[in-house]
């Protein structure tokens, strides 16, 4: 199979496992720290965080830069594969 | 694959979704340890345990970069690879979101060592700048994510290639389960941290454990998948750089 299919396929699968839960399920879907906390404090309800984070960003610049996490990753690797195969199309000519 | 496999691989995705639907969705503790939340003997526990594979992980770097600096661009790749999948927080069927841990494609490439050295400053990055995870805790998130994860991945591929010879299917189960071992450890670590009045470190283990196990499978297959992907593309354009991973690696072996 020719691998523009095989990736279509494999794309169309990691959404659905992603889209299917937002639709059929419902939760606030939130971030989970805020859930562990409280499962230690149940499970010992004395225990004080001794050291807190050394600062915490506003949400939105928060999501900034998660935004700025995955386009430097992305970038990166489409940079990389961009290189791979330029080269590749370049040894076929040659 | 045929449209009979799709629609019989879709099938089994519904099915899956509504499996996990009609158990009651809770909240998952699927992230990494908060800042603080560990107490200091454990800490320190973690951070010893980790320390000693950060040093054997540079050493590994270095090597890597010296014998072979044609594989630059691949380290970075695998480094890269885990920088976006941690960013990408994914709703699950429990309700809550987490996200995947990229470490198995690394590991598979270049053997456990170096993600250890990848992994941790990935997470370090979400340790400072996110207050995600934290720098108490960063030795107990490294060890799980950046240490443990990366050698279960390591391992299943090595199996699943030689008991299968299938190594589309072999990079799938490193990277899925390089990404799940991360969360069941974690648990373990909360667990003994925090071990339940009645039942002790195993009854925690399962509360944590077997809470986010089921949040973190449907990520760990997306994890896989998408792993399986950018192999493809590997593959498909950068058999040179493969195959010398394949001559000073001793990991990878071409199909």
């Amino acid at each position: 199979m020719k691998i523009r299919t095989h990736s279509f396929i494999l794309i169309a699968i990691i959404v659905l496992l992603a889209v299917l839960p937002l639709i059929f399920v419902s939760g606030d879907f939130g971030g989970a720290d805020d859930a562990a906390e409280g499962l230690i404090q149940t499970l010992a309800p004395s225990y004080v965080p001794w050291f807190s984070s050394l600062f915490e960003l506003p949400s939105e610049t928060e999501s900034l830069l998660f935004a700025l996490q995955a386009a430097i990753g992305a970038g990166f690797i489409g940079y990389a594969i961009g290189v791979f195969k330029g080269r590749a199309s370049r040894d076929k000519d040659v | 694959m045929t449209f009979k496999k799709m629609l019989s691989t879709l099938m089994l995705i519904f099915g899956f979704t509504v499996y996990l639907l009609l158990n009651d969705p809770q909240q998952a503790y699927a992230m990494h340890i908060m800042e603080g939340f560990l107490p200091l003997k454990w800490v320190l526990i973690w951070w010893a345990v980790f320390l000693p594979f950060f040093v054997l992980g540079l050493r590994s770097l270095i090597r890597i970069t010296k014998e072979a600096p044609e594989l630059k661009m691949m380290l970075g790749l695998a480094g890269a690879f885990t920088f976006v999948l941690s960013a990408l927080k994914i709703p699950s069927v429990t309700g809550s979101s987490s996200h995947p841990t990229g470490t198995g494609l690394g590991a598979v490439m270049f053997g456990p060592l170096p993600m250890s050295v990848l992994g941790s400053i990935v997470l370090l990055f979400q340790a400072v700048l996110l207050a995600h995870g934290g720098l108490t805790t960063l030795g107990a998130n490294a060890f799980s994510m950046a240490v443990a994860g990366p050698i279960v991945g390591y391992w299943a591929y090595k199996v699943m290639m030689k008991s299968t010879g299938k190594q589309k299917l072999s990079i799938f189960t490193a990277a899925a389960l390089a990404d799940l071992s991360t969360y069941v450890i974690t648990s373990i670590q909360l667990a003994l941290a925090f071990p339940a009045e009645h039942g002790g470190v195993w009854a925690s283990f399962l509360k944590f454990g077997g809470i986010f196990a089921i949040t973190q499978i449907p990520l760990a297959i997306s994890e896989g998948l998408l792993t399986v992907l950018i192999w493809n593309w590997l593959q498909a354009y950068s058999s040179n750089e493969l195959s010398i991973l394949q001559r000073t690696m001793k990991g990878v072996r071409e199909s």
